[in-house]
């Protein structure tokens, strides 16, 4: 490509002398004028690509040219076009937000007479004008990023680098994010955003696509997906429940992948290969399977392979669940304030058994707080909570023995191996020793745990990380599981493992509640409360979340837009009653 | 670009002034934490004895024992507590509650009048405390020698002592530990600030990753190392002042140097202590390591090591060999020299030229590895 802007050669670079290249032979190039997705699951070396960039490290081989700069011996050069937002932002937070935007021109030479004019700008193009004498540290999440993104283009960069800007960000500031870096790669701005979301994948202008520190696809996301052209489909209408259609199809021949959308079930097929008929996979006389278009995802998951089975071994495993009462989770008016920040504010809800319940919401909604409560590692201000039959106020470790807790932060030992680490978990879970043993055992087995035994917890990848999680969690055969970010960082592939693994353990009579950001995943909950300040404004299953949103601007909409209208709706509502 | 540099420069120094006087914890080291210790060295440390707690056992109660007990209870050295036996005494003293017990038998009176055999009286003294039993070993030694010249003199004759000694202590005239304890906390809060906070905040830069957003802006390294040097070398000069004025004004403590000289020294170890700082964080990325490495390499040695409580002349050969690449040392003796004795430049200028030489070290090689770049 000759109008390449970054031309990258043969890229190499290892930590250690012995460890895996984080990057491994990497050649692409780069143009301006648009945004490049820098795509991968964790550990597929995107940081590190970046930070070679940005002259912040040194390539073991090849090299990354920059306009007429080379990284290593023309730094200095590329470091003064450059706009570079780091995954921690790179704010100081005693600082307010004038004073690091202050701050970052003084550094990067902005004349004095233009900075008025140039705050004044990006103040504006970020909605941060109303807080410009807030203190960066406390700002939320969404509001950091769009100060660290003003902050990088205080002087209009030609290079614009963004380190996975909406990790930790709710989908309503992701999206603003997002059309910041669409008005700037418009204005002739190279900008390379690297990102773990497929959606955002999709809607870049090229992408590169990277896996263990190799490139594997580099083109526009709309080519890629054409590889998956005439195989995905849609299964409609399936009489048996969406899950056990999904299980079994997976476990058809030719299918490569699948997920649940809402009450329907999405199919990829293996090339070549004939759609599975609805009757075989026993899905009732209603149930349709219609072509669907296919989407970045479908691809991405065909060109590494393939999803995993829809079977679970963990099934098997754990004993099944009955349960007699009519809810197995219930809160009312759960209430708890931090002095006079209120986090969750009087939220009732009703967990059915065997239910998958999604708790949506932007960061600092109160979601991980109203878990805590839960599980009983908080107490509620106001209002009682029952899990599981016991209620949380006068039994509250009797509720905990039947429930598992993953938290969102890892929350192992980090220096006990993965074997150490099940057998404390069953212990403190108190199981019998024979029991201790096979379900030991048995979650190594389920989860492939085995090349890792007598790693320390704290050197796993990611996905190891959460899946030893998960199991730590499961291991006492819990009636209610909660799970608060499970697949945070976590690659697509994994992330399928892990609803395989979740949904085996709903037909065992097993609840779940979750969070997540990912949208995709939310489709698989039966229901979904959608929480925000503090309060559930809105539970619905998804697919009449979607419904409540649709009108003729928006006539077919996915779960995101009706997560944002739906909290749209909620501030009017505020606003209108102050 | 000259003009670019200064810029940024003072771009950094604003900054890291604004973080200082948000963050309550570098306020707490460089002005609390000065008055905290020198309310320690000030009033609680202290190595005088005054009001040793003894007890006095008196199984012989003629006139010379009680003159030599009235001697013991007068003195302004002991606490005296008095008893007929020597048991509920040994007690206290297996229990800590008394540093010693002098017991006065009842052979007393017998064994004074004839003169050659060994001392009339007995003391004990509890050696888990090996600094107390000794002072009151020698109090008490001190104080029974004393009695026996004036009870000679009362009775017409000399004692015949084959020297007499005259002391007369220099710089320190009462021997007061506050004198030279309260300049060498200067030297202790100034380590703080120079080595610890430095560090701290060179690391939490790493961890809250500014660091990596600042170095790929334009600044140089030289520009970083300094944007950190400034701020922290006012920070410490002004707690030096603090530390200065409240050593004089509260705990009158002479200060017979002069302040420009003062500073001038101050500057010197500052370098070496903010050295010592940098080089640190260019090993340290995390505040948990930092403080650590921090503690081990620049705290311990300035409170143990530098001459401070413990006299360097009586630690063993290679621990002295330590003590000589410690900037620490260097400047409590300083300290000392300016405060008790005045600007005596034959002892200030070889201090200064060690610690210069140290500082020069540390940041010849901070500089060499420090790079702009993350590996």
């Amino acid at each position: 490509m000759s109008d390449a802007f970054i031309t990258i050669e043969n890229l190499t670079k290892r930590f250690a002398p012995g460890a895996a290249p984080a990057l491994d032979g990497f050649s692409a190039a780069i143009r301006s004028g648009c945004i490049t997705g820098l795509v991968g699951p964790d550990g597929a070396g995107k940081t590190t690509l970046m930070r070679l960039m940005a002259g912040l490290l040194l390539p073991d081989q090849g090299s990354i040219t920059i306009d007429e700069f080379d990284s290593v011996h023309g730094a200095a050069g590329i470091q003064r076009q450059l706009g570079y937002m780091p995954q921690k932002f790179g704010l100081y937070e005693d600082l307010t937000v004038i004073e690091n935007m202050r701050l970052y021109a003084e550094l990067r030479g902005l004349p004095p007479a233009e900075q008025g004019k140039t705050f004044e700008r990006l103040l504006h193009f970020t909605g941060l004008a109303p807080f410009t004498a807030r203190r960066a540290g406390a700002l939320s999440g969404g509001m950091k990023q769009k100060l660290g993104l003003a902050c990088s283009l205080i002087r209009t960069p030609r290079l614009l680098l963004l380190d996975e800007p909406s990790v930790g960000v709710d989908p309503i500031s992701r999206r603003e994010l997002w059309s910041m870096a669409r008005e700037l790669s418009g204005e002739g701005i190279c900008t390379v955003w690297s990102t773990a979301y497929l959606d955002e994948a999709e809607r870049c202008d090229a992408v590169l696509l990277m896996n263990q520190g190799k490139l594997l696809y580099q083109g526009t996301p709309a080519d890629l997906t054409t590889r998956v052209r005439d195989r995905t489909f849609l299964l409609q209408n399936p009489e048996r429940g969406r899950r056990a259609v999904l299980a079994a199809a997976l476990q058809s021949d030719g299918v490569i992948d699948g997920v649940i959308q809402g009450s329907a079930v999405r199919l990829v097929l293996a090339e070549g290969a004939e759609p599975p008929q609805p009757a075989t996979l026993q899905a009732g006389n209603d149930a349709v399977l219609a072509p669907v278009e296919p989407r970045f995802e479908d691809a991405f998951i065909d060109i590494l392979g393939g999803g995993p089975g829809g079977h679970s071994p963990l099934s098997e495993l754990l004993a099944p669940i009955r349960s007699d009462s009519a809810h197995v989770v219930e809160a009312r008016g759960l209430t708890k304030t931090f002095g006079n920040f209120t986090a969750v504010n009087n939220v009732d809800f009703a967990i059915r058994p065997g239910e998958i319940f999604g708790f949506l919401g932007p960061n600092g909604a109160g979601k991980s707080t109203t878990f805590k409560m839960l599980c009983g590692l908080l107490k509620p201000s106001a209002g009682s909570a029952t899990v599981a039959g016991h209620d949380l106020a006068t039994a509250a470790s009797a509720a905990r023995s039947r429930i598992g807790y993953m938290a969102q932060k890892f929350s192992l030992y980090g220096n006990l191996t993965v074997s150490q680490n099940l057998t404390f978990f069953s212990r403190v879970y108190g199981l019998p020793l024979q029991s201790r043993r096979e379900a030991v055992d048995g979650m190594v087995g389920i989860f492939h745990l085995e090349p890792y035994l007598n790693t320390a917890a704290d050197a796993l990848p990611i996905g190891f990380k959460q899946r030893l999680a998960l199991a730590c969690s499961v291991m006492h055969n819990p009636a209610v599981l909660f799970l608060d970010e499970p697949t945070s960082g976590v690659d697509p592939i994994t992330r399928r493992e892990f609803w395989t693994h979740i949904n085996a353990m709903v037909e065992r009579g097993v609840t779940i509640m979750i969070t997540t950001h990912f949208m995709d995943e939310a489709e698989y909950c039966d229901r979904i409360a959608v929480i925000y300040q503090g309060r559930v404004i809105d539970t619905a299953p998804p697919d009449a979340l979607k419904d409540s949103v649709r009108s003729e601007k928006l006539t077919d909409p996915c779960l995101e837009d009706a997560f944002i209208e739906l909290i749209r709706r909620s501030e009017q509502e505020q606003e209108k009653a102050a | 670009m000259k003009d670019g540099s200064l810029r940024r420069l003072r771009a950094l120094i604003f900054k890291e002034l604004l973080q200082i006087m948000r963050d309550p914890s570098s306020i707490l080291i460089a002005f609390v934490l000065p008055l905290i210790l020198l309310f320690a060295f000030g009033y609680a440390l202290s190595l005088d004895a005054v009001g040793l707690k003894v007890g006095l056992v008196l199984e012989n109660t003629t006139p010379p024992a009680r003159s030599f007990a009235a001697s013991l209870t007068q003195s302004r050295y002991f606490d005296v507590t008095t008893a007929q036996n020597r048991r509920g005494l040994e007690e206290d003293l297996v229990a800590g509650r008394l540093a010693g017990v002098v017991i006065i038998p009842s052979y007393f009176t017998r064994r004074l009048a004839r003169p050659g055999r060994t001392a009339p009286i007995q003391v004990l003294t509890d050696a888990t405390q090996p600094n107390t039993a000794s002072f009151v070993e020698n109090y008490v030694r001190g104080a029974w020698q004393t009695w026996l010249q004036l009870r000679a003199r009362e009775q017409g004759r000399v004692l015949p002592v084959p020297v007499r000694l005259q002391p007369r202590f220099w710089f320190n005239s009462e021997l007061n530990s506050h004198f030279f304890l309260v300049p060498g906390s200067v030297a202790i809060v100034m380590t703080l600030i120079g080595a610890i906070l430095t560090a701290l905040v060179v690391a939490r830069e790493w961890e809250r990753g500014t660091m990596e957003a600042m170095m790929a802006t334009p600044i140089t390294i030289r520009e970083l190392l300094a944007g950190k040097l400034v701020p922290y070398y006012i920070l410490g000069m002004g707690s030096m002042l603090l530390t200065l004025f409240m050593a004089v004004e509260v705990f009158h403590v002479p200060f017979r140097g002069s302040f420009p000289v003062l500073c001038l020294v101050a500057t010197v170890f500052l370098m070496a202590a903010l050295g010592l700082g940098l080089f640190i964080s260019t090993l340290a990325r995390n505040q948990f390591v930092a403080a650590q490495v921090a503690l081990l390499a620049a705290f311990l040695p300035s409170f143990l090591l530098s001459g401070f409580i413990f006299e360097i002349s009586s630690m063993p050969w290679f621990i002295q060999l330590i003590t000589r690449v410690m900037a620490a040392r260097y400047f409590v003796s300083s300290l000392q020299t300016l405060f008790l004795a005045g600007d005596i430049w034959a002892e200030l200028v070889p201090d200064m030229l060690a610690m210069l030489a140290i500082a020069t070290v540390l940041f010849t090689i901070t500089a060499l590895k420090t790079v702009k770049r993350l590996d």
